[in-house]
């Protein structure tokens, strides 16, 4: 199979353009579900979706490994990330009984 | 120092170590220290005694002795003056501080009687040694800022011992009267003497004399010199209760009568007369007419009043004026000698007298006292007559005073008192002053006739109250002791052996009148002149004076003992002039009205005036500030607040307007912050 | 002369101890009131031993006013300095102390006032701790005007006394407290800013050259005494000047308001009759004493053509002081309102001796104010006896005193005769070189200052009349005498008025020498 131009030699832009819909995907999931694990899980692809990137730039940039460097950091920081935010999505839950974002409007006014 | 002036310190610190003792131990000690003040002022007078036959005995100088109170400048460029303390000893002050002690101890004596059983026995003591150490200093001092300094606390003394019984409204008033008028004499006194040091630079009278005698007068000026005399002798007219001060004296009577005698007739009274003595030399001659005009009239004037008096020692105080008023015009005329002899004999018999009155008053209280009488007046001659026959002593003793006052010969008062005459008919004769004689002429007539006026009715004739007179009784010896002393003497032979002439005596000798330093032509009459114009006159005066006293005698003897003529039937014939005279001529009213009343005013006038207009402009300008500030405060609220308020009121409305978007919901803050980043992003690649 | 405790020299010593003795108090606990009053009562005796020190030290034969080299226990350091201000140059404050023959009496009269202040301060038990805090800062303030020879330290000196007086009167006087402290607060205060703008001007005008050769602007005293340090063409350089006449109205009219001379009086009498007793001793003790003190300490030396030119005008106030302030005394019927006014009076004749510019007459200034202030101390204490025992005031509630309370009539004695000017007593020995100095210099204004004893004499015997003698009144049965504590605050007053009343030689021979040089100094200056 002979694959178009465009695909056959996959370059920088195509992992820019992977990155881009998965940042586009995690934002709308941030913006729009209404369970906070979701909401997470929206954010953890907005930081994959940076992950991507880094390491693409490192491939095709002048970053050197200073790319997967950072990427590592970002898993790492990612996870500790998600253990602290699903304990807060716990003790929320504790707290109001509901994890669905429409109704945490303690903060309004 | 020489054993004499140590001694004199000696009687000078006895009594002020009696009033210290007393002060603080005299409650605690046995009799309440009576003996220990009596004792020592006795040694006192013993010693004083040895010091005036060594004085007299001497032919040197005066000595003296000084100490460096205060020392000034002494910088180089600035000339140094220091100010000495120091005593003197000559004649003058010898024979005074005799007489000082004498009558001190005597009424020393007579108070352990009469004083007796009294609520503060102990404090008067004390207050007695205090005098009599305040009035050495006077006799001892070597200057007149001691003079001055012993002066004021005569008058301490004499305040405290006037308010002895101070429970009594008159009697503290008596007492501040005293001081008070004391004060304004003082004042004058000061004056002269700040005139006298601001010029000389020293206190001291030799010093100051000589000065003079060089030609330096104060500020160059013969009037200042004169009025530096006359301001000094205002110090005098205080405390001899010359007109017109005269006014304390007679109030003073107040006080415990042996204090009478002491302070209020022998001696402080004659400070006065002491310090013209002293400082004789000193006035010209117009300040010295001014002092013997003064002394002459003062002399009528309490004469005058003394005629109509009624209780007994008021009598006395106006006879002891109007005799003050004989000496300083003794001294007034040049008849230095006689002016102060006379103090010396006046003390003698008027001490007799005031003793023998306390004498009388101390019976009558007891009688009084006896027949449960607490309204009838002690001292009120009416209330007394016939006295005579239970006390003969008091009553023998009181006639030789009497006969001695009213200059009758073979008595010490007509020796003195027939001098002093002379020299008055010597200085008008040299000078044309003929008021002068004929005051004192006219003085020493009344003088004869108020005082048997005051004998016949007080021991004379019917008793007031048979009964009350049945329980007056002789005082004890210990009263009786000091009357028979200055009874003696109150006789020639102790000044002089010539009854009829004090000149040729030892005392008359003894006191040479000291000699004039101002410039000769404002100077009084040189000595051996006016001695010649005395011996001229001499013989007629003593004629004249005899005849005089006899016939005042006579004449109280007509209306008082006889009843020939009716007192009653002349006073209503006299009108005014015997209501003037029964009322002090009103003296008392018109400085009430004027001088006190007006000090009064004025102090209620600066009263109101400190709280109304002083503290009015004070309370005023800060009423004024806060009201300024009250417009400024307005202004302040009104405007700059107003702004800032507007400012945030504006800032708080758009808030209310804009919180509408803060709805909580982290959704939708995430949205509108895509949303701006989209904006923002199309924004930027627009341009 | 130096003498150092610690290495810390006596001045800063006699000057700060209080502030320790307040720190410490401010340690201790409110509600242990003795051990308060016992650290007040010892820091103040340390003081008057201090003071006694000094005056066992001191050489009578110095010069000081004007002269740097023989001021003694001299303490001089650099403060504040500031290099190179635009348009003035170097400029500098100094901690500068240092006394004289005019200051050694102050200190003692302070020292001992301060203890027996503090004695009387005993029966005070509103709000202890505070009120002793406030006390000893308030004699650090007083000792320290008495010994700065810098202007700058003067002044902050004179204002830190302002403070603690005004919470002293204002929190635990009488009924019309807040009125009087304010009203004494206010007097004080223009006083005090009039003499912070001569003192800015001096300051400007003044500057001298050190040993670098650099021309330095000072507060210190001394350098502004000497012409030569005044800067060409500077606001006070030259003399008799209108503005050098003008900053000597000012620096006037600042210390004649602490005098208080007529007509800058009013603040005394309030504030004396709201005062606590030992305020009132403080107040008319030390307090009245600092105006005529700045007068010749600062005013005559540096201004002494102005001193001149006013002279009459300064005689003419201290006569209608003495004689207002003693016929306003005379209307009183407030005993303790009577003696405010009488101070007037008193404070009058400093004034008119000071105004006589000889030798006499200041040495007899400086001797009435040490006297004022122990005759003045003793009679606000005995209105303060009777005040604590009768909760009254009143000349006419009293009388017959003198039987039931005998040791207190002595006393009172004693202090009354002495106000009156009796010889033997110090009040007639000061009275008497005052009046003797004023009369060589001014002989009308001076005779008619005189007759102001008379009226003196009046008010204090119808005084004395009016509460010890007469008839003891039915309620008045029950006053106990003195106790041991209120004697021991009479007894060492009554001695010194008694001593130098009989022999002032010492006291004179302390003083005379650098009072001489003053008069000197303004000699030159004499038409």
């Amino acid at each position: 199979m002979v694959l178009p131009d465009w695909l056959a030699e996959p370059g920088l832009n195509h992992f820019l353009v992977v990155g881009a819909l998965l940042f586009s995907l995690g934002l709308l999931a941030v913006m729009t579900r209404r369970n906070l694990i979701m909401v997470l899980m929206g954010i953890e692809l907005i930081l994959n979706a940076a992950n991507l990137n880094l390491v693409a730039f490192s491939r095709y940039g002048a970053l050197a490994l200073d790319g997967h460097l950072f990427a590592l950091f970002v898993i790492i920081i990612a996870a500790a990330e998600a253990a602290v935010a699903l304990a807060i999505a716990l003790a929320i839950y504790n707290r109001f009984g509901t994890v669905d974002v429409e109704q945490l409007s303690d903060l309004r006014e | 120092m020489d054993t004499i002036l140590l001694l004199s310190l000696v009687t000078l610190f006895l009594p002020l170590a009696g009033f210290i003792l007393l002060v603080f131990f005299g409650k605690r000690m046995p009799r309440q220290g009576d003996w220990l003040g009596t004792s020592l002022v006795t040694a006192g007078f013993l010693i004083s005694l040895y010091i005036l036959v060594a004085v007299l005995g001497a032919t040197d100088a005066p000595r003296s002795a000084s100490w460096t109170w205060a020392r000034f400048g002494g910088l180089p460029g600035l000339g140094e003056v220091t100010i000495q303390l120091g005593i003197m000893l000559d004649n003058l002050s010898a024979i005074m501080l005799v007489v000082v002690m004498l009558i001190s101890m005597l009424v020393h004596f007579f108070s352990i009687g009469y004083l007796e059983g009294d609520v503060r026995y102990t404090r008067y003591f004390a207050y007695l040694g205090f005098f009599t150490f305040s009035m050495i200093g006077i006799v001892l001092t070597h200057n007149l800022l001691m003079m001055y300094m012993f002066w004021e606390l005569v008058g301490l003394s004499s305040y405290l011992l006037i308010g002895h019984w101070y429970e009594k409204k008159s009697a503290s008033n008596a007492a501040m009267k005293a001081f008070i008028v004391n004060r304004v004499g003082d004042a004058g006194m000061f004056i002269g003497i700040m005139i006298i040091f601001i010029h000389f630079s020293t206190f001291s009278f030799d010093a100051i004399f000589g000065a003079v005698a060089s030609g330096d007068l104060p500020f160059e000026s013969r009037g200042w010199l004169t009025a530096a005399g006359i301001l000094i002798f205002c110090g005098a007219v205080g405390k001899s209760a010359q007109f017109p001060l005269h006014v304390w004296l007679p109030d003073a009577m107040e006080g415990p009568t042996p204090v009478s005698a002491l302070i209020h007739a022998a001696t402080m009274v004659a400070a006065g007369v002491f310090l013209v003595a002293r400082m004789f030399p000193l006035f010209t001659a117009d300040a010295l007419l001014v002092i013997a005009y003064v002394g002459a009239f003062t002399a009528l004037l309490a004469a005058t009043i003394a005629i109509t008096q009624y209780d007994i020692k008021k009598v006395l105080a106006w006879s002891t004026i109007s005799q003050l008023g004989y000496m300083i015009m003794a001294l007034g005329v040049g008849a230095w000698a006689a002016g102060f002899m006379h103090l010396v004999t006046h003390a003698a018999f008027k001490a007799g007298l005031f003793l023998g009155s306390g004498a009388v008053i101390y019976a009558m209280h007891a009688a009084l006292h006896q027949q449960h009488d607490h309204h009838t007046d002690a001292q009120d001659i009416r209330n007394m007559g016939g006295l005579r026959s239970r006390m003969p002593l008091t009553y023998g003793t009181f006639l030789v005073f009497t006969l001695a006052i009213s200059g009758i010969p073979l008595t010490s008062g007509f020796l003195s008192k027939d001098e002093i005459l002379a020299g008055t008919l010597a200085f008008s004769t040299l000078n044309g002053h003929y008021l002068l004689p004929l005051i004192a002429f006219i003085v020493a007539g009344m003088t004869a006739f108020y005082m048997f006026r005051l004998l016949i009715l007080t021991f004379h004739g019917e008793p007031a109250d048979g009964k009350r007179l049945s329980l007056i009784r002789e005082v004890p010896a210990v009263m009786a002791g000091p009357l028979l002393v200055l009874a003696a003497l109150s006789v020639f032979v102790f000044y002089s052996f010539n009854p009829l002439g004090a000149s040729s005596g030892w005392l008359y000798q003894a006191l040479e009148r000291p000699a004039s330093v101002v410039p000769e032509a404002i100077a009084p009459a040189a000595w051996p002149i006016f001695y010649r114009a005395v011996s001229d006159v001499h013989t007629l005066v003593m004629i004249l004076s005899i005849v005089i006293a006899v016939s005042g005698i006579a004449f109280a003897w007509v209306v008082y003992e006889r009843k020939t003529l009716s007192a009653d039937r002349m006073a209503v014939f006299m009108g005014r002039l015997y209501d003037g005279s029964r009322n002090k001529w009103y003296f008392d009213e018109l400085y009430q009205a004027v001088f006190v009343n007006g000090t009064l005013l004025m102090t209620r006038l600066m009263n109101r005036f400190d709280n109304r207009v002083i503290d009015g402009i004070v309370n005023g300008s800060a009423g004024l500030i806060r009201g300024v500030s009250r417009v400024s405060g307005w202004i302040d609220h009104t405007f700059i607040d107003g702004l800032v308020n507007a400012m945030a009121n504006v800032t708080g409305a758009i808030g209310m307007r804009m919180r509408r978007i803060q709805t909580g919901n982290i959704q939708n803050y995430l949205v509108f912050a895509v949303f701006g980043f989209l904006v923002l992003l199309f924004l930027l690649l627009l341009v | 002369m130096e003498f150092e405790i610690f290495g810390i020299g006596i001045l800063t010593w006699i000057v700060f101890l209080p502030i320790v003795g307040m720190l410490l108090i401010l340690l201790i606990p409110g509600e242990n009131k003795d051990a308060i009053r016992w650290t007040a009562a010892v820091v103040t005796s340390l003081q008057v031993l201090l003071a006694g020190m000094i005056v066992a030290l001191f050489d009578k034969s110095a010069l000081g006013i004007n002269d740097t080299a023989s001021f003694q226990f001299v303490e001089q350091y650099r403060w504040i300095v500031v290099e190179a201000v635009p348009r003035v140059g170097k400029i500098e404050i100094l901690y500068f102390l240092g006394i004289d023959g005019l200051s050694v009496l102050m200190i003692v009269l302070t020292a001992l006032i301060a203890l027996i202040g503090v004695i009387s301060s005993w029966s005070i038990e509103k709000m202890v701790k505070g009120y002793f805090a406030l006390y000893l800062m308030l004699v650090t303030g007083m000792m320290g005007v008495f010994v700065a020879l810098d202007f700058f330290l003067f002044f902050i000196f004179w204002e830190v006394m302002l403070l603690p007086m005004y919470f002293l009167i204002g929190i635990w006087g009488g009924a019309r407290r807040e009125y009087a402290a304010i009203k004494f607060f206010i007097y004080t205060f223009v006083g005090g800013v009039l003499m912070l703008l001569v003192m800015l001007g001096l300051y400007f005008s003044v500057a001298y050259t050190d040993a670098a050769g650099e021309r330095i602007h000072t507060f210190n005293l001394l350098h502004m005494m000497n012409p030569a340090n005044y800067v060409e063409g500077s606001i006070l350089a030259g003399l008799d000047t209108t503005w050098r006449y003008a900053a000597w109205m000012a620096l006037f009219i600042s210390f004649a308001i602490k005098v208080p001379l007529f007509p800058f009086h009013t603040w005394l009498p309030d504030a004396h009759v709201e005062a606590p007793t030992p305020i009132s001793v403080i107040l008319a003790g030390v307090l009245l004493k600092l105006g005529t003190y700045g007068m010749l300490r600062i005013l005559y030396p540096i201004l002494p053509d102005g001193t001149v030119y006013f002279m009459y005008l300064m005689a003419v106030l201290g006569m209608i002081s003495i004689i207002y302030g003693a016929l306003c005394a005379m209307a009183q019927d407030d005993f303790k309102k009577l003696i405010a006014y009488s101070s007037i009076s008193h404070m009058g004749i400093v004034m008119l001796g000071m105004a006589s510019l000889t030798n006499q007459g200041t040495v007899g200034a400086v001797l009435q104010m040490f006297n004022h202030g122990t005759i003045t101390a003793m009679l606000f204490l005995i209105v303060g006896v009777l005040y604590d025992r009768t909760h009254k005031r009143g000349l006419y509630d009293f009388g017959g005193i003198a039987n039931q309370m005998p040791r207190y009539t002595g006393v009172a004695m004693v202090a009354m005769f002495a106000a009156l000017g009796l010889p033997g007593l110090s009040g007639f020995v000061s009275e008497l070189f005052s009046f003797l100095g004023a009369f060589a210099a001014f002989r009308w204004i001076t005779i008619i200052s005189v007759t102001g004893i008379i009226f003196t004499a009046g008010y204090i015997l119808w005084t004395i009349q009016r509460v010890f003698l007469g008839e003891l009144s039915e309620e008045n049965k029950g006053l106990a005498d003195l106790t041991p504590r209120e004697l021991l605050m009479f007894v060492p007053l009554a001695i010194i008025v008694i001593a130098l009343g009989v022999y002032p030689g010492p006291a004179i021979a302390l003083m005379n020498t650098s009072l001489s040089h003053l008069v000197e100094l303004m000699s030159v200056f004499t038409r």
